[in-house]
């Protein structure tokens, strides 16, 4: 196993701790609007109890977290593996104990991890208030506009990270996601029965 | 037993780790060690560098072993310095 002092040099090397942001937020994104639909549609169909909501957003959340990990994983170990092996032929010898052998190795599998981890625990945030629906005792519709509500904010908050990142102003950049959330948001109100 | 203080390497590394990070690497390796790392060539995938390390008594094989370690090639040893105690005499 290795040493987390290992592991950010996997991503420092392979230059993989942008990779991993890009996979963070694109992903994060996918998951927080995919559960916004969801709540959305049914928010506005009626009639669906909370625990079928529950059972539909955990199961987006957990397909949405296992195409993550897979599809990026399979994806980066491959440009990892290219990446080494271009190296190999610059430097003309082998890499195989070297560190950029053990990045290749550990760098899909972190990036890996955060693209699948992100649309995954950002679902199950936006999906807290309809859990603790048995101890408050609350109203479905306002359960459900809780948990839209924060899918918003999440949104939002993604758009302040993607600005710091970029070195914008983090209102203009979170106002942008969030102006991106309201349009499908109101498509959806548009096109969905009810 | 003769003491090594000064080992100037070519040395063949990957663009990454960045300069500063191949040196701090390397200067980890003893308490004492100071190390200078000059890029003289650029190609796309590789950087041509001279890398002196200064230290009371240098350990060249865990150097070497580092350089490796961290994807790098010694092509050649360009300069030493090295101060005996006189166990011939």
């Amino acid at each position: 196993m290795p040493t987390l002092a290992e592991l950010r040099q996997a991503l420092h090397i392979t230059g993989s701790t942008q990779i991993a942001r890009r996979y963070f937020v694109t992903n994060g994104f996918d998951g927080s609007l995919a559960m916004l639909g969801l709540l959305i549609g049914f928010r506005s169909a009626g009639g669906a109890g909370v625990d079928i909501v529950i059972a539909a957003c955990l199961g987006t959340a957990i397909a949405l977290g296992a195409s993550g990990v897979s599809s990026t994983y399979v994806s980066e170990q491959a440009e990892r593996r290219r990446e080494l092996d271009r190296l190999r032929r610059a430097m003309l010898k082998e890499l195989d104990d070297s560190a950029h052998a053990r990045a290749a190795q550990w760098a899909p599998i972190l990036v890996a991890l955060v693209s699948g981890l992100a649309p995954f625990l950002l679902a199950l945030i936006i999906m807290l208030p309809l859990w603790l629906q048995s101890a408050a005792d609350t109203p479905a519709p306002v359960l459900f506009d809780t948990a839209i509500g924060i899918a918003f904010m999440l949104i939002f908050l993604l758009g302040v990270f993607l600005g710091r990142v970029a070195g914008s102003h983090w209102l203009w950049s979170g106002l942008r996601t969030l102006a991106i959330a309201l349009v499908t948001a109101g498509i959806i109100l548009l096109v969905a029965p009810g | 037993m003769s003491r090594v203080k000064l080992i100037a390497l070519d040395v063949l590394k990957p663009h990454l780790p960045d300069a500063v990070e191949f040196a701090r690497q390397l200067a980890a390796l003893g308490d004492d060690y100071q190390v200078e790392l000059e890029v003289v060539e650029v190609d796309e995938h590789t950087q041509t560098t001279v890398i002196t390390v200064r230290g009371e008594d240098l350990a060249l094989a865990r150097i070497e072993d580092k350089v490796k370690a961290l994807g790098g090639s010694v092509h050649s040893i360009d300069r030493v310095i090295v101060t005996g105690n006189g166990d011939d005499n």
